[in-house]
């Protein structure tokens, strides 16, 4: 088996070496179909240049395989699943097999018919995702008129018993409303909220300039929401997730590459994370001509960054490594060149400055739009137009 | 929480929106909910999968003792169980 030395490496501590444990967490994205175009999808930026979709029979198949590994959590998401017609036969299919079952959605098609399909299907929980707390943002930040349709959605999912659980994207442009979205979240009678600030990879990436907040931006919002906290009359699980450019230690992404999550693209690409198909010189089969158990157990795109033997310094040597397992391969890409460095995040590596100078770019009176030469960078909305174009 | 003390009479169910099954993978019962799992331990698992919402606490109670050829639980599993219905793994009618 070729992941025998990594997953030795990983499993050092604990003796001899072990068969990696099950990918105990699937995320399906179903389609880069989408009727919304957010700046800040994490989506590759030229998804219009992928395959086509997998069709039911792959999927359903793919399920099966997962299952059959010990996967057990199982998120149904895109670009918007509620594009696929399959998406009511794939959710019974996941159910039989014993998955608990997660939409990833943003509420658009989702109607009284579906919802109900859905639930008889087993579909188990559900996670509408909003743009702001204004109809005007909200419509502006994803180029399209959803609100008031999405404000429909979250009374639906209250109706249908599922928790109502919201998920809103922070940034730049919005980061200032959050006081006004956790009180629009109440009076929909959420139960979680998630205020997640943008990662910048895909079409975020692209739009960084301009979705970077400030970090006084980034201060007052985790003010607001902890006042917020304090006055709240009915329970709303708060969850606030900071941006990691902010932090001095990275995100344990993914809990280590190859660690519990796989992900499939809509055209069945296996990937250990949603950004991973940038990191070069790995092999990421497709589940159309590969099984999910070689995906995970010998592909260099799953074995290759599993445990630790990839490390450099300063993460080889580092006591922390067994806490975040270097951070973000993706964001060590995208910032230094190089998947094996140290997440820059990280202020103990020596890509550090990269991280520091975007958040002080923010800083600036002009910044959000104004480059060095005072040109305004246009904000490039996703879309499969943008994506054959620029990209 | 709220609710009231739990008696032998009471009738634990699996809590709303979670649920509890058997993962030969990882050889152990599972509480899944969304979007996160938690591996129960032997015993937690042995009382979790008799929480039907039909057996009472005492009669819980009993099928462990006799199942497992011992007594005294019942303070363990009433300390489990009020818990785990903290937690929402469990809902306890009153």
């Amino acid at each position: 088996m070729t992941a025998a030395p990594v997953a030795a490496a990983g499993a050092a501590s604990s003796g001899p070496a072990l068969r990696p444990g099950p990918p105990l967490w699937l995320l399906l994205e179903l389609t880069y179909r989408c009727p919304l175009h957010c700046v800040f999808c994490y989506n590759p930026t030229d998804f219009a240049a992928s395959g086509p979709e997998l069709g039911t029979d792959d999927w359903l198949r793919v399920l099966k395989e997962a299952r059959a590994l010990g996967s057990v959590q199982l998120g149904l998401s895109g670009g918007e699943p509620l594009a696929r017609d399959d998406l009511e036969p794939i959710v019974a299919e996941a159910h039989r097999l014993g998955f608990y079952t997660n939409l990833i959605t943003s509420g658009v098609g989702l109607n009284e018919t579906r919802i109900r399909a859905l639930k008889d299907a087993g579909l188990d929980h559900i996670q509408l995702s909003f743009q702001d707390s204004t109809r005007q943002m909200n419509d502006f930040l994803s180029s399209t008129r959803t609100f008031d349709l999405k404000s429909k959605v979250a009374a639906l999912i209250k109706q249908h018993d599922y928790p109502m659980v919201l998920n809103v994207v922070l940034h730049r442009l919005n980061i200032d409303h959050v006081e006004e979205i956790l009180e629009m979240a109440d009076r929909m009678g959420a139960d979680y909220v998630e205020l997640a600030n943008t990662q910048f990879y895909g079409w975020a990436w692209h739009n960084r300039q301009q979705l970077m907040p400030s970090r006084a931006q980034v201060e007052h919002a985790e003010e607001v929401t902890r006042r917020f906290r304090e006055r709240q009359g009915r329970p709303m699980r708060i969850f606030f997730v900071v941006p990691d450019y902010f932090e001095k230690r990275p995100k344990a992404c993914m809990n280590g590459l190859g660690s519990i999550f796989l992900t499939v693209t809509p055209d069945g690409t296996a990937l250990p994370c949603h950004a991973a198909r940038m990191l070069p010189g790995l092999q990421f089969p497709n589940v159309k001509t590969s099984s999910l158990e070689h995906v995970w157990y010998e592909s260099s795109g799953f074995t290759h960054f599993r445990g630790d033997a990839w490390m450099k310094e300063p993460c080889r040597s580092c006591p922390e490594k067994t806490r975040d397992f270097g951070g973000c391969r993706c964001q060590a890409y995208l910032l230094t060149g190089d998947a094996a460095n140290a997440d820059p995040v990280c202020d103990l590596s020596p890509h550090h400055h990269k991280v520091l100078e975007a958040v002080l770019a923010a800083d600036r009176p002009a910044a959000g739009g104004n480059g060095p030469s005072g040109q305004e960078k246009p904000l490039v909305f996703r879309s499969r137009a943008n994506s054959s174009r620029l990209f | 929480m709220s609710a009231g003390a739990l008696h032998g009479s009471s009738r634990p169910s699996i809590g709303h929106g979670f649920r509890l099954q058997w993962e030969a993978a990882q050889n152990a019962y599972v509480l899944l909910f969304p979007e996160g799992m938690i591996k129960l331990n032997g015993s937690a698992g042995e009382i979790m999968k008799r929480c039907t919402g039909q057996a009472t606490l005492a009669e819980i109670t009993a099928d462990l003792e006799r199942t497992f050829a011992t007594s005294g639980l019942s303070a363990d599993v009433i300390a489990f169980v009020e818990m785990a219905r903290a937690k929402l793994w469990l809902s306890v009618p009153a």
